[in-house]
């Protein structure tokens, strides 16, 4: 029996202790900040910016007050349903384009497709602010200030060079005989991607959506510019809570433990396509 | 109903200058099983492709049924294929992968769960025709490939190596029952192999590649006892053919160590013309035997495989040490370090500097 067969043992094992103990320590680390912040959510504004306490009676004012509506401010329902109509259609175009791209630059690549796929990935070079002024202008020219499609269209070209990058390295995993297999048994172009590729990438197709519903559902910035008054988002709602005047932490937390929800149920979702090993059986 | 004629059918890569193929002629009849063998890097893979369709032909034609298919993608071909791993649709059931080209071609529902039941009670798959392709054995996957190439009926079946991938017993079963298959469905069909035993088991005829070039085309008899170059001879055949250089002697003769080789009429005086006068001898192993007068020799190696033996027997050979392979029928009173003597029984094949058979 050799020792890689048999169960770990010696220094092997100390030292696989030792890195679980590590990647352990880490974990908590990057997790504490948001276990932090939805038990402030909990709590009372007078106990959340209190010298840290173990024990507290926990309550969903917070909660209440965040969502309570208010003539004229910008409330949580208004928020949550331009965020969801943004971050859906731009996802779904997203992907709506990103397939053709990936199968053009990986199964059937275009001639000098390393230069295209340098050049979708260019435009994540330009710092967004460099950008925002002529965005303001186009948008204001077009009557497009203030509306969901601004952030739609924006947010689509935001995540679409992402999207293309890594729908093309989930592509090029799938095995050429497939498709092969597929043309010689009568499959067009379409058949080919909607029978054969698109089923076994659909982990990556997931992985590449949550990413994308990620980045559009926590964009701030070009929300914040173009859609000030109205068609604003989710992170311009939870913003909308800090105040001037008096503490506002344990609202903060409330309405940021809100804005994450969705965020953690499509990771949840998409979790669950991702782990499934699509491909096996495929060849040998 | 469907003959397959390559005509001068050329495939050079983008960016070598050497032709993976180069300019392959070959006739395959109606119902014909053809095997295209030939040692890895052959082009016989490629020749393949470029019928399915898959490989851009740069020269030449590609014929199915008298139809010029040259340009066609494979869909219009109506051509099915084996793949060495046979790339099955991970994602549908067994009956969903053997029905997806019928699908393709818009075949009703009912015809095509027909169909499919059918090519499966062929191929003994009834049982797994609810499975997805990761629930069954390397055998059942083969045979699902297989099916899904039969429940097409097409005009040309195209087989990569589809025995490659099971271990040594069944894929002499599967040979036996691929063989049979095909000879029951009589479609005209392709197969590419490394393989020689396989190639000569199966095919009707045989086509040997090297470099892209096609050597020589032939029913397996044939290529066993007349190949036309030095190549053929020794890849065909197994264990292969012992070649021999040997120098021409004074008296316009050929000898191996001291014995002179018999050789057919017309040969003999083919050797006598020939200017250059060094050639190879080739002579099969069963075309070999202990004598009490002939080659001298030691045995240094013994191969017991049951029915017979293989003794590896060096031998003085113009001045070099020159290693024999000699068949011995049964069980084989020979071991290692005997001294004996080989003589011919069999015969013998000669071929010239250039690796060409003499003596047609």
């Amino acid at each position: 029996m050799s020792a890689d067969t048999g169960p770990v043992v010696g220094q092997n094992r100390r030292v696989n202790f030792l890195l679980g103990l590590l990647s352990w320590a880490l974990a908590l680390l990057f997790f504490f900040p948001v276990f932090w912040m939805v038990l402030n959510g909990f709590k009372e504004e007078i106990d959340a910016n209190a010298d840290p306490q173990l024990f507290f009676d926990p309550t969903i004012g917070q909660f209440d007050e965040v969502t309570s509506e208010t003539q004229g401010l910008l409330g949580f329902r208004e928020a949550f349903t331009n965020s969801a109509w943004a971050v859906a259609v731009s996802t779904i175009l997203v992907l709506i384009l990103a397939v053709p791209a990936a199968y053009a630059l990986s199964i059937r690549p275009v001639a000098k497709w390393r230069d295209v796929l340098f050049f979708f990935i260019s435009t994540k070079f330009l710092p967004i602010v460099a950008a925002i002024l002529p965005l303001w202008i186009i948008a204001r020219d077009l009557d497009l200030l203030n509306t969901r499609l601004v952030l739609i269209i924006l947010y689509t070209a935001m995540n679409l060079p992402l999207a293309v990058w890594m729908l093309r390295s989930f592509f090029s995993e799938v095995p050429r005989e497939l498709i092969e297999a597929a043309q010689i048994d009568g499959a067009g172009l379409r058949g080919q991607i909607t029978s054969v590729i698109l089923p076994i990438v659909a982990p990556g197709l997931a992985a590449t959506a949550l990413l994308c519903v990620i980045f559009a559902w926590n964009e701030f910035f070009l929300a914040v510019q173009l859609n000030p008054v109205e068609g604003s988002t989710v992170p311009i709602w939870v913003t909308s809570n800090v105040s001037t005047r008096g503490n506002f932490l344990a609202k903060l937390s409330a309405a940021s433990t809100l804005a994450t929800l969705p965020v953690v149920l499509a990771g949840w979702v998409a979790q669950k396509r991702m782990i499934r090993g699509l491909a096996m059986g495929a060849i040998k | 109903m469907a003959e397959v004629r390559y005509e001068a059918a050329s495939r050079i890569y983008p960016g070598t200058e050497i032709p993976a193929v180069d300019r392959l002629d070959l006739d395959i009849a109606d119902g014909e099983l053809l095997v295209l063998v030939g040692p890895s890097g052959s082009g016989k893979s490629t020749a393949l492709r470029m019928l399915a369709g898959l490989e851009f032909v740069d020269k030449g034609s590609v014929y199915i049924d008298g139809k010029d298919v040259t340009l066609s993608p494979p869909q219009h071909r109506d051509i099915a294929m084996v793949f060495q791993n046979y790339a099955l649709y991970p994602s549908m059931t067994v009956a969903a992968n053997m029905g997806f080209a019928l699908k393709q071609q818009g075949v009703p529902k009912e015809e095509r769960a027909a169909r499919v039941r059918e090519a499966a009670r062929i191929l003994d798959l009834e049982p797994y025709l609810d499975r997805k392709p990761k629930n069954l054995s390397g055998g059942q996957r083969q045979r699902v490939a297989m099916g899904r190439a039969i429940v097409r009926e097409p005009r040309v079946f195209l087989m990569d190596e589809p025995l490659s991938n099971l271990d040594a017993k069944l894929r002499v079963q599967t040979r036996t029952e691929l063989a049979d298959l095909q000879a029951r469905l009589g479609v005209t069909t392709v197969y590419v192999t490394h393989d020689q035993v396989e190639a000569m088991t199966m095919g009707h005829r045989v086509a040997v590649l090297k470099d892209g070039i096609l050597q020589q085309v032939a029913s397996p008899r044939e290529l066993y006892s007349r190949p036309v170059n030095r190549f053929v001879a020794g890849f065909i055949g197994s264990p292969a053919m012992n070649l021999v250089e040997v120098d021409r002697s004074a008296a316009g003769t050929l000898a191996l160590g001291s014995v002179e080789v018999p050789t057919e009429p017309a040969v003999t005086a083919d050797v006598r013309q020939r200017s250059a006068g060094r050639f190879t001898v080739g002579v099969r192993p069963e075309h070999l035997q202990l004598v009490d007068s002939g080659i001298a020799g030691e045995v240094s190696v013994v191969e017991e495989l049951g029915s017979e033996s293989f003794l590896h027997v060096d031998v003085d050979h113009q001045g070099t040490t020159t290693q024999l392979v000699v068949r011995d029928e049964g069980e084989t009173r020979i071991a290692r370090g005997d001294r004996v003597r080989v003589g011919f029984r069999g015969p013998t094949h000669v071929f010239d500097a250039d690796g060409d058979r003499l003596g047609g």
